[in-house]
């Protein structure tokens, strides 16, 4: 089962004594306070977990796959996540004990 | 921004909470997070993203220093691929910015 806001919300309640409503509004507002910074050119840099950066993509030229027509992809910005060590090395371990 | 700002900002905005149980829901968040990676299952935030392994498979790597073939086992990797309100919305500002200096929201100058 994956892992969803109501499973952290749910930690919250259990684990640190929030109330239900508290717990739910943190969780929302945890991700919230991320995509803001994010939104505002902010990278974002959770230590032990991830950092989420910003990158900036030019114009490139693409195709509507289905028609094959050429169509200009245009310039944007995207965040890309990059794992930090510590977690590299707990998900890496997880192949062990997988096949 | 750091684990650190974003505590002091979940701190400021829920205010009736105490700073150090602010501090321990976000550790504890991350720590869920990582657990869950860990233990090979996805994440799913609606609005935000969804986080997955990808298997990296088995190849042959090199020592830098000896120049040495070494086999590399296969691995997993955590991978993080956006929603799409957060895509939207990294890319609004942006896309406002670059195509007039003139954008109608209110915090405007400050960026970059």
């Amino acid at each position: 089962m994956a892992l969803t806001k109501a499973s952290l919300a749910e930690m919250l309640f259990d684990e640190l004594g929030l109330n239900k409503r508290e717990s739910k509004e943190f969780v929302e507002q945890f991700f919230e306070e991320v995509r803001v910074a994010l939104e505002d050119g902010d990278d974002v840099k959770l230590s032990g977990f991830g950092n989420f950066i910003l990158r900036s993509k030019s114009e490139r030229p693409g195709r509507n796959p289905k028609t094959g027509e050429e169509i200009p992809i245009s310039a944007r910005r995207v965040v890309t996540f990059r794992p930090g060590q510590k977690l590299k090395a707990r998900v890496e371990a997880y192949a062990g004990n997988q096949q | 921004m750091t684990k650190s700002d974003l505590i002091e900002a979940l701190a400021e905005s829920q205010s009736h909470l105490a700073l150090r149980d602010v501090e321990l829901a976000v550790k504890g968040v991350l720590e869920r997070m990582s657990q869950s990676l860990a233990g090979g299952d996805r994440i799913e935030i609606r609005g935000f993203g969804s986080f997955s392994l990808h298997f990296r498979p088995p190849r042959m790597g090199r020592n830098p220093k000896s120049g040495d073939a070494v086999a590399l086992s296969g691995k997993y990797v955590p991978h993080f691929k956006p929603g799409k309100e957060l895509r939207e919305r990294v890319n609004s500002r942006f896309v406002s910015d670059e195509s007039s200096g003139a954008t109608p929201e209110a915090r405007t100058g400050t960026d970059d």
